[in-house]
C-alpha cells in the first residue's frame, strides 16, 4: 500500500490528491532537491545515498547521463560532457566566449540568439542541458515521494537578470515541471532557518561557495521578506583558498611555478584536503609526491592556514560593507547572519564574519543544503499544503531598468534594489512635429549613457496621432513580476494606441559584468553627470533649431522682412555650429543667444496667431 | 481495543514532532472518500477532543475519534522504506480489500 506522511491538523488530503512539491537548488557545480515530509524539510538522496547531484550532463549516442557518472567522464570526453552550464544559461555566444578558454565546447554556427553546443547526440542549448539536470532531480523526488510533482520552486542567484531567470523557467518547462516560483538563493536560506517566523528583523546571508561569493541583506517585516541589497564577487571562493594553500606548499617544497598541469592539479587536491582537515583539527600533515620519486612532507597548522586565507576572507567584507551601505544600514542593524556554501565550514570564515557583523553566525543547517531546504519549505506553502501563515516573499531587482531618451541617455524607471513585484509608469513625449511613431528601447544598468548599459529589448509604438512636438503624452509602464520578469508597455494617452513587450531573453551579461557595471557606475559617476549635462543641452539645442526652422518655413516670409530673416538664419546657423561642441556651458549660452535673437519673431508669431484666432469675433465674446 | 506503533514508527513520530516543535501526539482516523470507500487520516494533533480515545505506545500519544475506532481497532502503525520512498503504513486487520494504490480501503 501507499506510504503515508504526517499532515498538519485538518490538512490530510483526499487519496490521490496529495500535492507533492519540491525545492530545487540548481547550482553551478552541484544541484540538490528537497521536500517537506511529515513536517520536516530535507534534501533527498539518490539510491546510493548521495544528496549532491553534480551539475554535469554527458551526451552520448546511447542517451543522456547526468551526475556523478557524467562528471567522471569529463576528462575522457570533454566535448560531450557539459559542466557549469549555469554560467551559460541566458547568455549569448559572445559572452560565453568571454568566459575564457575553460569551456572547450564547439558551438553550432547558427544565426540564433541562443548558442547551441555541438555534441554527438546533436546540438543542445544551455536551457536543454539545465532541463536534463532538473529532470534527474525531479525523477529522484517523484521516486522518493511516490507520485508526480505538482510544482517546484527553483532557486536562482539574486543577481540573475531577466534573461537568466526566463531561461531557468524555460529549462523547467522543457523538463516538464511547473515552476511555482523562482526564489532568490539568499531568501531561501533565510526561510530554511525559519527567520520568517520572527516578527521583524534584518538578516545578512553570507554565501561563499567554491567559486563565487554573494552577500544579501534581507529585511523581514510582518512576515514579509524584502531583499534590501545584494553584492558579491563572482571570482572568489573556496577554490581560491585551495590555490593559496597550494602556492604555500610550492614555496615550502621548492616546486617551481612551471610545474606540469597534473602536478598542479595534484597540489590543488592536496590543498583542498588540508583545508577540509583543518576545519576539524588544529594541525594537519602534508605528504606531497614531487613526481621524481621524491616526496615532501610537512605540517600546516590552522594558524598558518588562517594567515594564508585571511586576505581572501577580508576581501569578502568589502562587498558586505557595500551591501550595508546600499541598504542604508550599519552592522549593528544585522540580527542574524546565515552561512551558506561549503566554504563557510572554514572556522576562520565564521570567526571573521561573526566579528564583522558582531553576531554569532547561523551554521546549524548543512551550508550546502540550506538553500534547497528553504526552497522546499516555500514549495510546500505555494502548493497549498499549509493554508495558514503563508509566507509572501519580496525580492528586489538587482539592476536599474529604464528606457533610452533623446541624446542616447537612459531614463531610469525602476531603480536598482526596488522591491518586486513592482509597476512604475512615466510620461514621455514626441520630439518632432507630426511624429507618429516612437521607438522604446528597454535598458538595464546603472550608467547614464545607453552605450554603457545593457540592452534588453526594443519595440515601437505606432499610430501616435500627428501633433506638434511635445504635445503627445506617452505613458511607459514597467512591471516586474514576482519572479523578476519584466514587461513594458507604452500607451499614447489621447488615442489609446499601445504597444508592449515581455522581456524575452536578449542574452548577454556575465556575473562578473554585473559587478563591473555596479562598480563602474560609482567610478564613473562624475563623468557620467558631465556627459548627461552635455547630451541634454545638445538635445535641447537640436529641439530649438528644429522648432525655429519649422516656424521659419511656415510663416517666415509673411512675418519677417529680408534683413530680419537673414539675421535670424545666421543666428540659427550659429547654434547649429555649436551643437557638436563638447562644453555644455557653450551650448547653453548659444541657446540663450538664439532665443534672445528671435524674441521679436516669437512675439510677432504670437500676435499673428492671436489675431487670426480672434478675427471675425467680437471682443465681448472673449470676456 | 488497541492501536499500536512499531518502534520504528514511534521513533519517526517523535523525531518529526521534535522538528515541528509542538504537538500533543498524532491523530489517526478514517474518512469516507477515495476510490475504495475509506481513506486514512494521519496528522499531528495539537489538541484532543472530549470523546477521543487516547492510547500511548513507545512514548507516543495516539488520538482516535470513536467513530474511526470502529475501523481501526487492532491497527499497527509501521514506518517502512520502499525503494527511495519511506513513510507510515497502516497494518489494519479490518481491511477486506484496498484500491490498487492502497490509499483507500473497504471494511
Amino acid at each position: 500500500m501507499a506510504l503515508l506522511q504526517l499532515s498538519e491538523p485538518g490538512q490530510t488530503d483526499a487519496p490521490h490528491q496529495r500535492r507533492l512539491a519540491a525545492g530545487i537548488d540548481l547550482g553551478t557545480t552541484n544541484s540538490l532537491v528537497a521536500t517537506v515530509r511529515s513536517g520536516n524539510a530535507e534534501t533527498l538522496p539518490d539510491r546510493e545515498g548521495r544528496h549532491l547531484l553534480p551539475s554535469v550532463v554527458r551526451y552520448t549516442e546511447a542517451g543522456v547521463i547526468v551526475g556523478e557518472e557524467a562528471k567522471a567522464s569529463s576528462i575522457e570526453d570533454p566535448l560531450n560532457t557539459i559542466l557549469s552550464v549555469k554560467r551559460m544559461v541566458g547568455r549569448g555566444l559572445e559572452d560565453i566566449k568571454s568566459l575564457g578558454s575553460r569551456l572547450p565546447y564547439h558551438y553550432a554556427q547558427e544565426r540564433t540568439a541562443v548558442p547551441r553546443i555541438q555534441t554527438v547526440a546533436g546540438d543542445v542549448s544551455a536551457v536543454e542541458v539545465s532541463a536534463e539536470i532538473l529532470k534527474a532531480l525531479a525523477m529522484r523526488a517523484e521516486e522518493t515521494l511516490g507520485g508526480d510533482l505538482e510544482g517546484v520552486v527553483i532557486t536562482v542567484p539574486a543577481y540573475f537578470d531577466d534573461a537568466q531567470r526566463q531561461a531557468t523557467k524555460d529549462a523547467a518547462r522543457v523538463a516538464g515541471l511547473k515552476v511555482l516560483r523562482l526564489l532568490n538563493e539568499p531568501t531561501a536560506a533565510a526561510v530554511a532557518y525559519g527567520l520568517d517566523s520572527g516578527s521583524s528583523g534584518v538578516h545578512a546571508i553570507y554565501d561563499l561557495g567554491g567559486g563565487t561569493f554573494d552577500i544579501s541583506i534581507l529585511r523581514l517585516n510582518r512576515g514579509v521578506f524584502e531583499v534590501l541589497s545584494t553584492g558579491g564577487d563572482s571570482a572568489l571562493g573556496g577554490d581560491d583558498f585551495d590555490r593559496v594553500v597550494a602556492e604555500w606548499i610550492m614555496r615550502q617544497a621548492g616546486i617551481s611555478d612551471d610545474a606540469g598541469r597534473s602536478m598542479l592539479r595534484q597540489l590543488m587536491h592536496d590543498a583542498c584536503a588540508a583545508k577540509e582537515a583543518l576545519t576539524r583539527t588544529a594541525v594537519t600533515e602534508l605528504d606531497v609526491d614531487l613526481g621524481n620519486g621524491a616526496r615532501w612532507q610537512g605540517l600546516l597548522t590552522r594558524d598558518q592556514f588562517n594567515e594564508l586565507v585571511d586576505p581572501l576572507i577580508k576581501k569578502t567584507l568589502g562587498p558586505c560593507r557595500r551591501a550595508l551601505r546600499d541598504a542604508d544600514l550599519s552592522r549593528e542593524d544585522i540580527q542574524d547572519v546565515v552561512m551558506v556554501g561549503g566554504s563557510t565550514r572554514v572556522p576562520r570564515v565564521r570567526e571573521l564574519v561573526g566579528a564583522f557583523f558582531q553576531t554569532e553566525p547561523l551554521v546549524e543547517i548543512d551550508p550546502d543544503r540550506v538553500v534547497a531546504v528553504g526552497a522546499a519549505i516555500q514549495a510546500d506553502v505555494l502548493v497549498g499544503n499549509k493554508s495558514d501563515d503563508e509566507i509572501l516573499l519580496l525580492d528586489v531587482n538587482p539592476l536599474s531598468l529604464g528606457i533610452e531618451t533623446m541624446g542616447g541617455l537612459v531614463e531610469k524607471i525602476i531603480p536598482r534594489n526596488t522591491p518586486i513585484p513592482v509597476a512604475r509608469a512615466q510620461e514621455f513625449t514626441t520630439f518632432k512635429d507630426g511624429q507618429t511613431a516612437m521607438a522604446v528601447h528597454v535598458l538595464q544598468g546603472e550608467r547614464e549613457l545607453v552605450t554603457d548599459n545593457r540592452s534588453l529589448a526594443r519595440f515601437e509604438l505606432r499610430e501616435i496621432p500627428p501633433m506638434v512636438a511635445g504635445a503627445a503624452r506617452i505613458q511607459v509602464t514597467f512591471a516586474v513580476d514576482a519572479d523578476g520578469l519584466l514587461s513594458v508597455e507604452a500607451m499614447e494617452q489621447s488615442s489609446g494606441a499601445r504597444a508592449s513587450i515581455e522581456v524575452k531573453p536578449s542574452y548577454g551579461l556575465t556575473d562578473g559584468e554585473i559587478e563591473t557595471m555596479l562598480r563602474d557606475s560609482f567610478e564613473h559617476a562624475r563623468e557620467d553627470v558631465e556627459v548627461r549635462r552635455l547630451r541634454e543641452e545638445q538635445v535641447e539645442a537640436r529641439r530649438v533649431v528644429e522648432a525655429l526652422s519649422a516656424a521659419l518655413s511656415e510663416d517666415g516670409d509673411r512675418l519677417l522682412n529680408a534683413d530680419e530673416r537673414k539675421q535670424l538664419e545666421s543666428a540659427l546657423a550659429g547654434l547649429v555650429a555649436l551643437v557638436e561642441d563638447q562644453d555644455h556651458e557653450v551650448i547653453r549660452k548659444g541657446i540663450q543667444d538664439l532665443e534672445k535673437a528671435c524674441e521679436f519673431y516669437v512675439e510677432r508669431r504670437m500676435n499673428a496667431s492671436v489675431s487670426q484666432a480672434m478675427s471675425g469675433h467680437k471682443v465681448d465674446e472673449f470676456e | 481495543m488497541s492501536i499500536t506503533l512499531t518502534e520504528s514508527a514511534a521513533n519517526h513520530v517523535l523525531k518529526f514532532m521534535e522538528g515541528r516543535g509542538k504537538g500533543l501526539g498524532i491523530r489517526l482516523g478514517v474518512r469516507t472518500s477515495g476510490c475504495s470507500g475509506m481513506a486514512y487520516v494521519l496528522e499531528f494533533a495539537d489538541e484532543s477532543e472530549a470523546d477521543d480515545v487516547i492510547f500511548e505506545d513507545h512514548g507516543v500519544k495516539v488520538l482516535v475519534d470513536p467513530k474511526s475506532m470502529l475501523y481501526l481497532d487492532g491497527t499497527e502503525l509501521d514506518y517502512t522504506r520502499e525503494g527511495l520512498n519511506e513513510g507510515f503504513k497502516f497494518n489494519n486487520p479490518n481491511v477486506k480489500d484496498a484500491c490498487g494504490c492502497g490509499e483507500s480501503f473497504n471494511v
